[in-house]
């Protein structure tokens, strides 16, 4: 009798390879093996994984139409298929991997498009937190702040590209209308972020993704402020902050020498 | 040692900040605060496509990709054809 | 758990009543949360919900401060050799514990491989061997989420020729060496019928009843093997088939009313379309005498 850990390798093998022969002894009711029967498993592995992929990728979708797209998210799912149960957590090596599809190679944004995407959905899933008021940080004594560590809400993802990214998915999330673009027209860097129920997509001035980052690593509102003018001569702190803390992207503070963070 | 921004920009900076904003905007009004209603990815029902059993598989694997993209990338496209232009693709999947 | 009748205030009872409900939709929950529809108890797939936050969280609460619950998980791999995701076990307790479910499921399939997930309910060979697995991670389970768990009945679609027990016979020993109650879903015994050929009355008459907590129904895709072969796909994405009523009503008539889910996952209908599928299998319900298990009025 064939053990049940040797049938089940076999099995998994085989669905995931489709040009694998049908494990020996799957029949249907004759006795007599039956490709056509296997098949209906192999093919719910690939179709119910990219179809998965349709939930987190609809504009990516919309950019290369609906035929490609299959295509793409079936190649995807086999050589990178999901390592949990669930599947919210799933896709996130989609980007990558249309970074380096070479049918996807006419349209170099596109992986970041992914990545907006798969940050969006992120941000949808992850934890729920009061966004820090504008009114707690008036609170604290002007010659802390520089030394203060502002918590990131846990909704927060960023993504940078050497593209105009956000136009493109903003055109092509749902009920955008497509356009021309110049693709030299500069890079843009996007802030998700959910402070309540609705994920937004923001635009990041120059310098904001690097001083974001580095608050994100827990670094010093100081300290994440020369990343910011490192990486952009034209970086704006005061506006910076303005926009991130009108968007909700803090949801806490920890004063220099104090133990825990301040929430709101 | 490391490079700080000085305490008095970056306070100056907060104080500027706070200035520009007014009440914050998080009120949710009743109809939305629920969020968007997105699609659950797990199921136990057999998969799209399950019907068609073998011919999605075999059209699109194998090592000719004759796909091209033919979204709204077409509408996309720069009128002069640069960048994000479409040419026919006869490339190999990459090995994997 | 608290009982109330106040809608915002306090949570719904977790006891399931024996009528019908439905599979939780995401197109639906502002249809349920606005239109506050008669319907027994909805059911959600547990790992849509295992995120940390956001929506689906705050609809699914909203829902069932309204409605009791049932959890069906569809990823818990029960029937893989390897052994189980102990992080997966502690997120579906955490979930049992959040949302008080009335009852907890999951199927007779296995799903993951090495650190695989294959997303599909992969059908086990009838052997000792998968008997005694099976009933372990059965017992792993209840004794982890600390509740009973019912075992549900698997569609197929090939058969292996290693089996020794015919799939009632395997259940049933399931349920008696684990202490599970059973889901039987009755599209399920029809699509496996069909695809092995068995005679679906006479499955359901054989089946032990009495384990019996929930019953699914479901819509199904007509297909054929290469010999020209019905074969039943387990699609979940049209009406309840006329056949599969008739053999929902046989089971009835033997098993009392028990809680009896529509399932309708692909091709999701309108909240009214679905709302009728439920009214006809409520309608069934009605006309029968409460299951033992009501009865006793397990949860």
């Amino acid at each position: 009798m064939l053990p049940l850990a040797e049938r089940q390798r076999g099995f998994a093998a085989a669905l995931l390879d489709s040009e694998a022969d049908v494990p020996p002894g799957l029949v249907g009711p004759d006795g007599v093996p039956s490709a056509r029967r296997f098949a209906v498993y192999r093919n719910n592995v690939a179709a119910g994984l990219s179809e998965s992929m349709t939930i987190t990728f609809p504009a990516v979708r919309r950019i290369v139409g609906e035929e490609f797209f299959t295509a793409m998210a079936r190649a995807y799912v086999l050589a990178d298929p999901p390592r949990s149960p669930m599947l919210l957590d799933y896709g996130s090596g989609f980007a990558d991997f249309i970074a380096s599809f070479p049918p996807a190679a006419t349209l170099p944004y596109l992986a970041d498009v992914a990545r907006i995407e798969n940050a969006w959905k992120e941000s949808f899933h992850s934890a729920d937190a009061a966004p820090l008021p504008p009114a707690a940080l008036a609170k604290i004594p002007p010659d802390q702040l520089a030394g203060m560590r502002l918590q990131l809400h846990p909704s927060v993802r960023i993504v940078t590209s050497r593209y105009p990214v956000l136009t493109i998915w903003r055109m092509n999330a749902d009920g955008g209308e497509p356009a021309p673009v110049d693709l030299n027209a500069g890079g843009e860097d996007c802030l998700v972020v959910r402070p309540a129920a609705d994920v937004e997509v923001r635009s990041v001035p120059a310098g904001g993704a690097a001083f974001l980052r580095r608050l994100g690593e827990g670094a010093s509102l100081g300290d994440a402020s020369e990343a910011g003018f490192a990486a952009a001569a034209d970086f704006d702190l005061s506006a910076n902050l303005a926009g991130l803390i009108s968007a909700g992207a803090f949801c806490g503070y920890t004063l220099e020498g104090a133990a825990a963070p301040e929430k709101e | 040692m490391k490079k700080t921004a000085s305490t008095a920009v970056v306070a100056l900076a907060v104080a500027t900040a706070l200035g520009t904003l007014s009440a914050p905007a998080m009120a949710d009004d009743q109809e939305k605060c629920y969020g968007v209603s997105l699609a659950g990815a797990n199921d136990c029902a057999a998969g799209p496509g399950t019907t068609c059993a073998g011919t999605s598989t075999v059209d699109y694997q194998g090592n000719a990709w004759t796909l091209v993209p033919s979204g709204t990338c077409e509408t996309m496209e720069l009128p002069d054809g640069r960048m994000g232009s479409l040419t026919a693709l006869d490339r190999d999947l990459p090995a994997s | 758990m608290p009982e109330t009748t106040g809608l915002h205030s306090q949570a719904a009872p977790a006891t399931i009543p024996a009528r019908a409900g439905v599979g939780l939709k995401p197109q639906h929950y502002r249809d349920i949360l606005e239109g506050a529809p008669d319907i027994g108890f909805f059911e959600v797939h547990a790992e849509n919900y295992m995120g940390e936050g956001g929506p689906p969280h705050r609809y699914l609460t909203a829902i069932r401060e309204r409605y009791p619950l049932s959890l069906h998980g569809v990823g818990l791999s029960i029937g893989a050799e390897r052994p189980l995701d102990r992080d997966h076990l502690l997120r579906l307790k955490h979930l049992n514990e959040r949302y008080e479910p009335g009852l907890f499921s999951e199927h007779l399939a296995w799903s993951t491989h090495d650190t695989t997930y294959l997303n599909d309910l992969l059908p086990v060979p009838y052997t000792k061997e998968t008997l005694a697995r099976v009933s372990e991670h059965i017992e792993e389970v209840q004794e982890t989420v600390g509740r009973q768990m019912l075992l549900e009945n698997p569609s197929t679609y090939l058969a292996f020729t290693e089996s020794t027990y015919s799939e009632i016979d395997f259940i049933s020993e399931v349920a008696k060496r684990s202490g599970c109650g059973l889901l039987l879903d009755v599209n399920n015994v029809y699509v496996s019928s069909t695809n092995q050929e068995w005679d679906p009355v006479a499955y359901v008459d054989a089946f032990p009843l009495q384990l019996v907590k929930e019953i699914h129904l479901g819509g199904h895709a007509p297909e054929k093997d290469e010999a020209g072969r019905p074969l039943l796909i387990d699609a979940h994405d049209r009406e309840v088939d006329r056949i599969v009523w008739g053999l929902f009503e046989h089971t009835i008539a033997s098993a009392g009313a028990v809680p009896t889910l529509v399932e309708w996952d692909a091709n999701v209908p309108d909240w009214p379309t679905l709302n009728a599928e439920a009214d006809l299998a409520e309608a069934v319900l009605a006309r029968a005498e409460p299951g033992d298990m009501q009865r006793a009025a397990a949860g």
